[in-house]
């Protein structure tokens, strides 16, 4: 009987740690009982706040687990993204959970869980780590899609999720065991290498596509988009916020990991699958959203167009387009978040409201919020010198420079078209007649739309060591 | 032909049979009893393999566990399969189409698939032979996949927290019996002694 | 120092501007009136103890690209110490002036605020002309160019409830366009030709510019003439000379301080300014200065005429201070630089005042700007009189001929007369006659609005409705105004007497002052008479041939050799072996080259030999040559003055019918000079009519039917279809949503099998 030595586990540190407090918020739950919400809530926030100050401390610790785990700039970037995107998700719904009255304990320890599947995938190196760590992620977003499991919509919303889920990972893992067969390797090392040695055959072309198509389900990209308008709008808002977030930056860290890490050698083939799917998702995200009415469906397709613009990014394949999408991912969730402290204070006495012209005359009834989101959405529709604007510059001009024009202009003219829906909300905010006002908005969804604001005006004076961190992280991949 | 190799076909037949026989059928029941064919005779070649763990796992776990609980469902649900088929039957060209369209494309993937040097070897020996597989296992599962065990436990922990928490309910107008309060009663609070004089009432 | 110049106007105007609310509307005004009173003393302090030396006194990188590299900073010279101190002088005038004449305004309502605005506007105006003034590069220029163009169009529209005030500012906003289009085109050609756009390297290359061509338009042009015209339109447009004047009468239509202060003393003169800055590249371009001296002179004349027939007091002075641009540009037309700048610097103080006056006298009559309705006020306002009498002799050059003494307007304009006749025949005629006009026009003006008999009353019958007013006097009595504004007057009419004596000498007294005091270098030439070798090369060969030897003011006459100034004697020789062909800014503010060969032949011929042979000194500078014309030339001015004098006093104090009975005999004379040359009507006719149905035409049909129709069709025809088409490909359905998924991995497959480039 040989001795094992236990494996590093430093670099693994941020979802142990998450792991680990999990289980015991759920032991505090589960003797608390159902009143222990609050206390649940704050604590998950904490836990994630810890964690988000070890990974800003962290040095980049390498690989561990026999190689199919690592921690380099690239994944603690993203992982700040992903963890503070989920703390200030679980701090938006404790008003909401108060007011509906299902608070739960289960939700934010859910959400850490699902947190600590977006540290996995975004730091997985090989492909069955990968596939747990979508596992993970996905499996608590499921059940928290269906949260709100008394109401007919959210249980549909659950439901879809699962299903087309699902079917995703099969594609996943039917791609990952082509691949497997055809390059003999698991690891991205190894894959890369393989592929290095002899070549992008067809059979893992194939895998590759399946792969692909697998991960475009989780960051939404058409055609693997279906659930999403569906899921934004049943899921209970806050949990919409976190889907719109988090989940995605991790989803698109993970994409950008395993093109680059994985399929490194055969850029010239996962181009055009990324081309593809960012034109289709450009186009549906512009087109679709004009005839949006419910204002989580017009979130849920300005985020597939966003993971367009995104991948325009990727598409250029180079370092600086790498740079680019992390900036984009970065600045994405900033305006997101905002967006969604909004969305989330759209609240009368009778609940809450979803549907756009409900918003009308927002600018006299609350004119603070309705400059704050105008702010918001001439940032999404890329005006400069709001921080929208650098995001979409970093990704365009990564695809200019790879002489993609046509796909450079494409997302322009996109972006003029999907220009329509933000400033139809601005001109119902600014122009129509006000209806009733809302509830006053509760502190915690101040404070993120104050931040989201700040940080879109000022990422023009500040954005600085921002660009200059995503472009080590970006260095870090290649 | 040894008695291996007639063994191994004879399983591998089953096998694809009761696969095409779980779509095929027009029962669903039917489908799920033919699903737990087709996982015995997986298991038999796991057997046939020297992976006697595995196999063991396959039968206890989807054809005691997973196969009778579909079972379960499929009896309980009120499903008009006619209805699904006759739905099924209006994409069925479509589908067709498509399913086709792959199917040869993954035929020109697998036309090029080549057997690495060594892969034969490999599969001579699955497991160590100087110790039974099931501790091959462990040592691989403890200690090489450490990691993708412990995720696995933790997806597990997620679907059992996802599965209490979307289908627990705690109906407020059954009455329960709790045996702690039950125990826990004190007599004193509980009962009280009246002197009922007789002829009197309360 | 010079950057709290600089920024004062604008620390006051937007303390003015948008702090009033906070601070008060009196605080404001107090303010911004402080600011510019410390800008204007230490101008001051800079115009008195400034050495002339060139400096450059950097506050910031302003715009860096490629090789256009763009400082702000100040480049202080003679020239910057005379436009600091005229700007702030006049602007904290006015400004005091401000609090009387607006203190009470009928265009705004009972409880409105406008004082506050108007003094962030008028400080507004001071920051942008110090940043023109100040420049360092053309672009620091262009940006202060547009913004006084932008303040003077708030303030022209500052009753923005006139249709008429609206209209007038749009009009000098639009003229203006046309200029600066010009502008920028002579920026943009200088930039392309050398590279920078600072003036010290601008002015390096001059020389060069003056043998290169430019492709312009339809044919091949001289660079540094094409330049110089370019940049010359722009200054027309700003400067409301010939063509490009019609704005600046129409812009009366603002307050009356801001007509003093943008319309006669500051903006207007910034084309002069414009084209004395650039002098180093017009000395090189004897086209472009032939056409400035042929348009200033017209312009002069033009402007003259057309102001004897005017009825409006401050229309009167508006063509009253077009004429005497004219002037400017035709001194630094001929290449005397100095004497424009004197006439600039002279004329500031003169017509500020007389537009001050013209609104003390407006002030006073209640908001009456028609002469007719004016008379014998003489008595009523007194102080008003004494001031405008003192403007008067002052524009119409009084002073004791042959000598140095008179107003300011007697020493400058003769100078500019004086340069004028040496320079070209044309200019000093009309220039002449234009002068008998300016003391007809001014005198009449005096003699309609001070003498004779008051015409109010019975103005008052047909109802102007000053009563619908409010004032306290129901009776109109003309009263004196308040101190406030008096005090302007009375410092202004410090100037107006004695700016011309006191600065004679350096603006246009003996050359080598004149160099002195601007920073230049001697003047250097080696081809008087054509003797030297270089001569054929040109004037920019001339510097390169210096033999300076002479430490004495004036030079060996015939020789050929150089004029130096005592300072500069000693390093002169070093000095000029610098210049040539590689190319060094020539020192100092200003640059005047002594005469070509052609041109000393023109000179010497028109000049009166005998004297020039007295006097010891062979002119060939046109400054030392306008000392020695002849001495008719110099009593000419003067002559024209008087005749203006009586004929005025014949017209409107002996004999009050004739002015009438002209006009109904030369008819079509008077009509022609009262609608000022036709021009407005002939502008309506050839650009405006065209332009609005251009506009029109455009507009209805380009964008109404052609843009908006196909942007129409496609956002409400394409877009919503597809926008329906991914309406229903949502459905709702797990298994659609399913196959969309499927459907998408088999696209994707097909694709990299049969385009994927996988082997």
């Amino acid at each position: 009987m040989t001795s094992v030595p236990l494996p590093v586990l430093m670099p693994a540190l941020p979802e142990i740690l998450l792991a680990v407090g999990a289980m015991v918020l759920l032991m505090i739950g589960a003797f608390l009982g159902e009143k222990s919400t609050s206390t649940i809530t704050g604590l998950a926030i904490a836990l994630l706040v810890f964690v988000l100050g070890l990974l800003v401390v962290a040095p980049p610790y390498g690989t561990t687990f026999g190689g199919s785990f690592v921690l380099d700039s690239f994944a603690r970037f993203i992982k700040i993204l992903s963890v503070g995107g989920s703390a200030i998700a679980i701090a938006m719904s404790i008003g909401f959970a108060r007011a509906e009255k299902f608070d739960r304990f289960e939700l934010p320890i859910l959400m850490v869980l699902a947190t600590v599947g977006m540290g996995i995938i975004v730091s997985a190196r090989d492909m069955i780590a990968l596939y747990m760590g979508v596992e993970l992620m996905s499996l608590a977003l499921y059940v928290i899609a269906a949260f709100n499991r008394d109401n007919l919509r959210s249980t549909e919303a659950g439901l879809k999720y699962f299903v087309l889920g699902a079917l995703s990972s099969g594609m996943l893992l039917y791609g990952a065991s082509l691949i497997y067969g055809f390059t003999g390797h698991v690891g991205f090392a190894g894959i890369a290498a393989s592929i290095k040695a002899n070549g992008a055959g067809v059979g893992f072309v194939f895998g590759l596509v399946f792969v692909l198509a697998g991960l475009s389900f989780k960051i939404s990209a058409v055609p693997f988009h279906m659930w999403t308008p569906d899921v934004y709008e049943g899921a209970p808002t806050p949990i919409t916020a976190f889907f719109a977030a988090a989940p995605k930056v991790a989803a698109m860290g993970m994409f950008l990991r395993i093109v680059v890490d994985g399929f490194g050698p055969a850029t010239a083939q996962w181009q055009q699958v990324v081309v593809f799917i960012a034109i289709a998702s450009m186009t549906l995200g512009a087109f679709a959203g004009i005839g949006q009415k419910n204002i989580k469906r017009l979130m849920a397709y300005s985020s597939i167009a966003n993971m367009g613009f995104a991948l325009v990014g990727l598409a250029a394949g180079t370092a600086k387009g790498v740079e680019g999408v992390i900036l984009f991912m970065t600045i994405y969730l900033a305006m997101t978040l905002g967006a969604f402290a909004v969305i989330l204070s759209l609240r009368r006495k009778e609940g809450m409201v979803e549907d756009m012209s409900e918003l009308a005359g927002l600018s006299r009834t609350h004119p603070a919020v309705a400059w704050s989101l105008a702010i918001l959405l001439f940032s999404l529709i890329g005006i400069p010198p709001l921080a929208g604007f650098y995001g979409k510059f970093a990704v365009f001009g990564a695809a200019v420079e790879q002489k993609l024009w046509t796909l450079a202009i494409l997302g322009i003219i996109t972006s003029a078209i999907g220009a329509y829906y933000y400033l139809r909300l601005i001109k119902i905010m600014f122009f129509d007649q006000p209806v009733a006002a809302f509830e006053p908005m509760p502190m915690e969804q101040k404070v993120v739309l104050t931040g989201s604001v700040a940080f879109v005006l000022l990422f023009v004076v500040f954005g600085n060591p921002l660009i200059e961190a995503s472009a080590r992280a970006a260095k870090s991949l290649f | 032909m040894t008695v291996f190799s007639f063994a191994f076909y004879m399983f591998a037949v089953i096998t694809v049979a009761s696969g095409l026989m779980v779509t095929l059928s027009r029962n669903p029941v039917h489908s799920v009893l033919w699903l737990i064919l087709a996982f015995l005779s997986t298991s038999g070649l796991f057997v046939l393999l020297g992976a006697e763990f595995v196999a063991m796992l396959l039968v206890i776990v989807y054809v005691g566990a997973v196969a009778v609980l579909f079972l379960f469902v499929v009896m309980m649900l009120d499903i008009d399969f006619a209805a699904l088929k006759g739905e099924l039957a209006r994409y069925m060209p479509l589908g067709l189409l498509i399913g086709v369209v792959l199917l040869m494309q993954v035929a020109i993937g697998v036309g090029v698939w080549t057997v690495a040097d060594g892969s034969e070897g490999l599969r001579q020996a699955v497991a160590p032979t100087e110790i039974e597989n099931t501790r091959a296992l462990g040592m691989l599962l403890y200690d090489r996949y450490f990691l993708l065990f412990q995720l696995a436990g933790l997806i597990l922990l997620v679907a059992m927290i996802g599965a209490i928490l979307l289908t627990l309910r705690h109906r407020k107008d059954v009455k329960r019996q709790n045996v702690l309060q039950q125990m826990w009663r004190d007599p004193a609070k509980a009962m009280e002694l009246k002197d009922v004089k007789p002829g009197q009432g309360l | 120092m010079e950057t709290i110049i600089l920024f004062a106007p604008l620390v006051g105007a937007i303390i003015c501007g948008f702090g009033w609310r906070l601070i008060g509307e009196k605080a404001g005004q107090v303010i911004t009136t402080a600011m510019i009173f410390l800008a204007a003393a230490l101008s001051w302090q800079i115009f008195l103890t400034f050495d002339g030396e060139t400096r450059s006194i950097p506050i910031l990188d302003w715009i860096v690209s490629g090789t256009l590299h763009s400082e702000w900073a100040i480049r202080l010279d003679r020239m910057t110490a005379i436009m600091l101190v005229v700007v702030n002088t006049v602007s904290a005038l006015v400004h005091l002036y401000s609090f009387g004449y607006m203190a009470h305004d009928e265009n705004w309502h009972e409880g409105e605020h406008y004082k506050a605005r108007f003094f962030a506007y008028l400080s507004f105006f001071t920051f942008a002309m110090l940043m023109l003034v100040t420049s360092d590069n053309l672009v620091q220029m262009f940006f202060g160019w547009e913004g006084v163009g932008v303040a003077s169009y708030l303030l022209i529209g500052f009753y923005y409830r006139k249709p008429s005030a609206n209209a007038a500012a749009i009009k000098a906003f639009v003229v203006n366009r046309v200029g600066d289009f010009g502008f920028a085109l002579g920026i943009f050609a200088l930039y392309f030709l050398t590279d920078s756009i600072k003036f010290d390297d601008v002015f390096a290359a001059a020389p060069a510019l003056a043998e290169t061509n430019l492709t312009f338009l339809w044919s091949e042009w001289n660079a540094a003439n094409l330049i110089g015209v370019l940049l010359f339109i722009g200054a027309m447009g700003k400067s409301a000379q010939l063509i490009l004047h019609t704005w600046l009468p129409d812009a009366m239509e603002g307050p009356t301080p801001v007509s003093a202060l943008i319309h006669a003393a500051t903006m207007v003169t910034a084309g002069v300014f414009l084209v004395c800055r650039m002098s180093p590249l017009y000395e090189y371009a004897p086209q472009a200065t032939a056409f400035i001296t042929v348009l200033g002179a017209t312009t002069a004349f033009f402007a003259a005429t057309v102001g004897l027939v005017q009825n409006d007091i401050k229309r009167v002075i508006a063509y009253s201070t077009c004429s005497q641009l004219g002037y400017m540009f035709v001194a630094a037309g001929v290449g005397v630089y100095s004497v424009a700048m004197f006439h600039l610097f002279t004329h500031a103080f003169f017509k500020a005042m007389l537009f001050l006056g013209a609104g003390s006298v407006i002030h006073a009559t209640h908001h009456e700007q028609d002469m007719r309705n004016y008379g014998g006020l003489r008595k009523k306002i007194p102080l008003t009189f004494w001031a405008m009498m003192i403007g008067t002799l002052a524009i119409t050059g009084v002073g004791i001929p042959l000598t140095h003494y008179g107003f300011a307007g007697f020493l400058s304009k003769d100078a500019v007369i004086e340069s004028a006749w040496v320079g070209s025949s044309y200019a000093f005629w009309l220039l002449v006659v234009a002068a008998c006009m300016t003391s007809f026009y001014s005198w009449r003006l005096m003699f309609m609005t001070f003498y004779g008999t008051s015409h109010a009353h019975g103005h008052d019958d047909h109802g102007h409705g000053h009563d619908a007013h409010g004032h306290d006097d129901h009776h109109h009595e003309p009263h004196e105004s308040p101190m406030v504004m008096l005090i302007p007057l009375g410092v202004l009419a410090l100037g107006a007497i004695f700016s011309g004596m006191l600065w004679y000498k350096v603006f246009f007294g003996e050359e080598a002052a004149v160099r002195n005091w601007f920073g230049m270098e001697a003047a250097a030439h080696g081809e008087a008479h054509g003797e030297t070798a270089a001569a054929d090369h040109g004037t920019e060969a001339a510097a390169t041939e210096t033999h300076d030897d002479s430490a004495a003011t004036e030079a060996a006459p015939a020789e050929g050799t150089a004029v130096a100034s005592e300072e500069h004697a000693a390093e002169g020789e070093a000095a000029a072996d610098a210049h040539g062909p590689a190319g060094v800014a020539p020192k100092g503010a200003l640059l005047m080259l002594p005469f070509t060969p052609e041109e000393q032949a023109v000179v010497d011929t028109r000049l009166d030999a005998e004297k020039a042979a007295k006097a010891e000194h062979a002119p060939t500078t046109m400054i030392n040559a306008a000392h020695v014309v002849p001495a008719w030339v110099k009593v000419s001015p003067f002559i024209a003055m008087l005749i203006g004098f009586g004929l005025a006093w014949l017209f409107y104090i002996k004999d009050p019918s004739l002015p009438r009975r002209l006009a109904t005999q030369q008819r079509p004379l008077y009509l022609f000079l009262l609608n000022k040359w036709y021009f407005d009507e002939l502008y309506d006719v050839v650009f405006v009519r065209p332009a609005k149905w251009l506009g029109n035409f455009l507009w209805k049909k380009g964008d109404g039917n052609v843009i908006d129709g196909s942007l129409n069709g496609v956002a409400m025809g394409i877009i919503p279809f597809f926008t329906r088409l991914a309406g229903r490909a949502q459905s709702g359905y797990l298994f659609h949503y399913a196959f969309a998924m499927v459907m998408g991995i088999v696209i994707l497959v097909t694709w990299m099998t049969l385009f994927g480039g996988a082997k």
